[in-house]
């Protein structure tokens, strides 16, 4: 926790160096107003307008093609906005994107290792870039290797390395320089659970030492575990923003399947529960199915309302929205559909 | 610009680090040209008249400017590689030298092509090769070589950028470079061709750098083929290396 306050400072310091005497975005690391980008016919950033407050973790979630890379590439300086500004701790994407450079930490879509280097020349040779020297780059390349958990694969080649190494080492030479801002671009896409879940818990540990990130993802489990907030986009337009709870109740909440003892108690535990629900229930041999309006106490209540009832419940699950759901919500069209790929890279 | 310099080692020594441990492109270092000297020197330079030297010593010359030349691959594999595996974006997103990208993939050519010359130096010798002249001419040999196979790096990185997979670099760079050095002075006298190729392989680079090279350590009457060498070497530089850096904005600015 010491050193969590410690790089929160660091990150504050930073802060106020790069901000200009005032304008928008004074507590946020990251601002984007009115940021376009086409490609061609395709209109990837339709006019964005995004805060990020600074060490907090922003989940950006969209489809395949809703311009999340795109943004991310605008922000860490890799293409250059059509229209609009975008300040990352203070300062501008274009006209100061050597000093934004010095402040930021990319780990892009595909794990951006050089296979044929080990994990620690990897690392030594991002941290020569950041300027360092050959001495400091590879003690701080060795602190992130064991941090990591990549000690023993240091000084192998990283082609041989699985996918979630490749991942870690990835993140890892993001971190080099200790920057206080942080683009991970579909960080676990194509990973086995056991390694997201790894590099979930990786990045629970930056964020718990102040890093403000910005994270890009197609799963909402992912958004909901890792982020402060979210910022659903589609079709290079920012369609809903706000913590993963208040976007899952305005998708139209929970779904409540309540498993009977008794057939026969069908009809009586629809009309039990018909008050939780904007929607009349649905019975199905001994299952009940209704929408529910929101998470909170959803199921203490259908089990008191069941109880007052008489009615014997076997189990009862109170299922989230899924990620089809919400772009099905939000959207109009589910999550599969949109493959166009104007947000992709070429 | 002292960063500059100092990112353009970091990456130089990033490319030749990980060479040793591609070992097919390895093997197209070393072995591959052995092969060649082998190959030209006793299947077919029997059938190959090269009056005033031996055959030999006709060949050295010209199988070091085709290898040097081909040097530059390692460069259009790399940066097309760099390109697709997203490490042209992790670069951009360094505050470092924007150069230095290229820079350092044409210093590390610099470094094969001397070990490549060298081996097929030493092939050369032990099969018969000697030098004609001294050494002050050898070594401004080994200079102008070095010289041209920068020269063709920056071509290899214009067109590792230009196509889109490592494959395509391999074939289009190949279907160049390959009539280019045929078709020229490297393996057999101009003058037995036929005369719409002889016309080609006058005018050809290869042919003029071979000749330069043939005077400088064969002592073979220079003509102006030296400056001709240096004139080359200097306008493939100037016109491939702003095309090359311009492709390399626009490819990884999408």
């Amino acid at each position: 926790m010491e050193s969590g306050k410690l790089s929160s400072a660091v990150v504050a310091s930073e802060f106020v160096e790069g901000t200009p005497s005032s304008g928008p975005g004074r507590d946020h690391a990251i601002t984007v107003r009115g940021v376009m980008k086409a490609f061609g016919q395709v209109q990837a950033l339709a006019g964005i307008d995004l805060d990020v407050a600074r060490g907090s973790v922003l989940g950006l979630l969209g489809p395949n093609g809703a311009g999340k890379t795109t943004l991310v590439r605008v922000l860490t300086t890799l293409l250059k906005p059509d229209a609009g500004t975008a300040r990352v701790v203070g300062f501008d994407v274009i006209e100061q994107a050597a000093q934004l450079r010095e402040k930021i930490g990319l780990a892009g879509q595909y794990a951006a290792i050089d296979e044929n280097l080990t994990g620690l020349e990897n690392l030594t040779m991002v941290g020569r870039l950041y300027g360092m020297d050959r001495q400091a780059a590879k003690a701080r390349g060795n602190e992130l290797l064991e941090r990591f958990d990549l000690l023993e694969a240091a000084g192998r080649p990283a082609k041989g390395y699985s996918g979630g190494m490749r991942r870690r080492l990835d993140l890892a030479a993001a971190l080099v320089a200790q920057p206080p801002v942080l683009f991970l671009d579909e960080p676990t896409t194509g990973l086995d659970p056991r390694s997201r879940l790894s590099l979930w818990e990786v990045i629970e540990m930056l964020v718990s030492e102040g890093a403000t990130v910005l994270l890009t993802t197609q799963y909402l489990d992912e958004a909901d575990r890792l982020a402060d907030r979210i910022a659903v986009i589609d079709h290079g337009r920012l369609i809903a923003e706000g913590t993963s709870d208040q976007l899952k109740d305005r998708v139209g909440g929970e779904r409540l399947e309540v498993h009977l003892e008794d057939r026969a108690d069908g009809d009586g535990a629809m009309r039990a529960l018909a008050p939780m629900s904007d929607e009349q229930p649905t019975v199905e041999g001994k299952v009940v199915r209704l929408g529910v309006r929101a998470r909170k106490g959803s199921l203490v209540e259908a089990v008191r309302r069941l109880g007052e009832a008489g009615i014997g419940v076997d189990d009862l699950v109170l299922r989230r929205p899924t990620l089809d759901e919400v772009f099905l919500a939000l959207t109009g069209h589910a999550a599969e559909e949109a493959t166009s790929d104007g947000g992709g890279r070429p | 610009m002292r960063r500059a310099f100092s990112d353009t080692l970091v990456l130089a020594e990033r490319n030749l680090v990980r060479l040793p441990r591609a070992p097919e492109l390895l093997l197209a270092f070393t072995v591959q040209p052995i092969m060649f000297v082998l190959l030209f020197r006793y299947v077919f330079g029997g059938a190959i008249s090269t009056p005033g030297y031996s055959y030999v010593d006709f060949l050295i010359p010209g199988i070091i400017v085709q290898n040097i030349a081909f040097g530059g691959f390692v460069t259009a594999l790399g940066l097309n590689e760099d390109m697709h595996k997203g490490l042209i974006d992790r670069f951009r997103s360094l505050p470092m030298a924007r150069a230095a990208v290229l820079a350092g993939r044409t210093m590390a050519d610099i470094v094969t092509n001397t070990l490549s010359m060298t081996i097929l130096l030493i092939t050369g010798i032990i099969i018969g090769f000697s030098f004609h002249t001294d050494a002050l001419h050898v070594i401004a040999g080994i200079g102008l070589l070095i010289l041209f196979g920068y020269a063709f790096s920056w071509v290899f990185a214009f067109l590792g950028l230009l196509v889109s997979t490592p494959e395509a670099a391999n074939s289009v760079g190949f279907i160049a470079v390959f009539p280019l050095t045929f078709i020229s002075s490297a393996f057999v006298p101009v003058a037995s061709m036929p005369p719409v190729l002889q016309d080609f392989a006058k005018v050809n680079p290869f042919t003029i750098v071979v000749d330069a090279v043939r005077s400088l350590w064969l002592g073979a009457p220079a003509g102006n083929y030296v400056w001709g060498a240096v004139v080359w070497s200097v306008v493939i530089i100037a016109v491939f290396a702003p095309l090359a850096v311009g492709r390399y904005r626009r490819a990884a600015g999408q």
